[in-house]
């Protein structure tokens, strides 16, 4: 029995974790992962761990004596196959029962793939340590990459891929590069961004199937034609892991859902990638994709764990490097109607923009202009 | 209590959260946002807003360390 068990040993199930140590919880937490590893972070996977220039070790996320200090039953390699609710249990691979008082689901997300591509030689996703393990072998074996998706981590393999010196082409329906996250202006100078530095950007493109030769991806058919690779990177997206939760009673929508508190039961809770809730100030449900938002809902939740009973009302951030450039995003870009330099200038790769929506901020962005885009952020109204 | 900071420079991503939780110490460098440490032994009633900023950092590059003790 622990007091509190978290399922899922990344980000958001850690931080979950920490925060309770932090705020003085005294009882017994379990932190249960299904994957080997310590637990690690999962933003320097696509750039510095994929180019090298970190070791896999450095991607921890705690050193072994803080996560020591933490005192907590770290349960690694092990995966949740089902949740009683009722009864406060969970059953884990291996048909072991752990039994609890709070849960916490962190099971964060699981990439989309897709069917044609699906365990080829030659096709690769990207979520965990082995995942890129596996890439980056083959990928310094390789000259020519193909990247399916242009999202924020497509974008950035393609980025690292001409890092190392391959030929790379972006391949995505979408018309610009990452427009869900930040709309199609700043998703067009990200599409500039990448043909600066050499890469292929296909977008409006579908990806039709792929060519094998010899039992190995050689090139892919898409609606512009055949592109030759020797590596397919599928970066589609991903979706909530909830299969553990089919049939936990649980509510779940594209998320385990969450009143505002991050509750989705009495004694449960979700927190990450995995966790749709009532943002109280945007009068909407919500799920973030975004590692600082493991972190603060991870806080969130040990303090309603503790009685808080406080609403998680965030303003959502995320960054993320390509080639020269660092991109930071606070708020929402996405539903924009204008773009509005504050300050630099976007031809100059330096820049704090402001996204409105009639006439209210939503958003800020910058553009290698960090402090900048901090104090902006304060122009944003909820 | 001591508190002892120290920053993993290279970690670091500029997000910049360490400088809203904790103004008095931390700051970010003007030409590429990365964190500057302004007190590595901060006094008591900062200490509960720099854990906080350690525990924010999207890059877990803060990180502190309980020296015990009166000083």
């Amino acid at each position: 029995m622990s007091d509190v068990l978290v399922v899922g040993a990344s980000a958001a199930g850690l931080a979950t974790a920490e925060s309770l140590r932090r705020r003085g919880f005294t009882g017994s937490i379990r932190l249960v992962g299904d994957e080997a590893h310590q637990p690690y972070d999962r933003p320097p996977l696509s750039k510095k761990v994929l180019s090298g220039a970190w070791a896999a070790d450095q991607a921890a996320l705690r050193a072994p004596d803080a996560l020591a200090a933490l005192d907590i039953d770290l349960v690694l390699g092990s995966k949740a196959v089902s949740v009683d609710v009722r009864k406060q249990e969970v059953v884990v691979s291996g048909g072991r029962r752990l039994p609890y008082g709070d849960l916490v689901i962190a099971t964060g997300l699981a990439p989309r793939r897709l069917g044609a591509f699906d365990g080829l030689a030659g096709a690769h996703v990207l979520r965990t340590l082995d995942d890129v393990a596996r890439l980056r072998g083959e990928l310094l074996a390789a000259e020519r990459l193909i990247v399916l998706g242009a999202g924020v981590l497509g974008c950035e393999i393609a980025a690292t891929g001409r890092q190392l010196g391959l030929g790379v082409t972006v391949v995505d329906p979408a018309p610009v590069p990452m427009g869900a996250q930040v709309g199609p202006e700043i998703g067009a100078l990200l599409a500039e961004l990448h043909r600066a530095n050499g890469v292929e950007v296909l977008t409006g493109t579908k990806a039709e199937a792929p060519v094998v030769t010899n039992g190995r991806i050689t090139e892919v058919l898409t609606s512009a034609g055949l592109v030759t690779a020797d590596v397919v990177v599928v970066a589609v997206g991903s979706t909530p892991a909830t299969d553990w939760l089919e049939d936990s009673g649980l509510i779940l929508d594209d998320g385990v859902v969450c009143d505002s508190r991050c509750r989705a039961a009495d004694n449960v809770y979700a927190v990450g990638d995995v966790a749709r809730w009532w943002h109280e100030r945007q009068a909407r449900s919500v799920r973030l994709e975004n590692r600082t938002n493991a972190t603060e809902q991870g806080l969130a939740v040990a303090d309603n764990i503790m009685g808080a009973d406080k609403p998680y009302v965030p303003v959502p951030y995320f960054w993320t490097d390509q080639y020269d450039v660092r991109m930071q995003v606070f708020g929402d870009l996405a539903g924009a109607d204008t773009i509005r330099v504050l300050e630099g200038d976007p031809a100059d790769r330096k820049f704090v923009a402001a996204a409105e929506a009639a006439g209210r901020v939503v958003g800020v962005v910058g553009w290698n202009s960090a402090r900048g885009v901090r104090k902006a952020r304060e122009l944003i109204t909820s | 209590m001591l508190l002892q900071v120290e920053i993993d420079e290279p970690r670091c991503v500029a997000a910049g959260h360490c400088v809203v939780a904790a103004p008095e110490v931390f700051d970010q460098r003007d030409d590429d946002g990365v964190v500057i440490l302004l007190d590595a032994n901060p006094p008591g009633d900062e200490h509960e807003r720099v854990r906080e900023a350690a525990l924010l950092c999207p890059a877990a590059a803060i990180l502190v360390r309980d020296r015990g003790g009166a000083p």
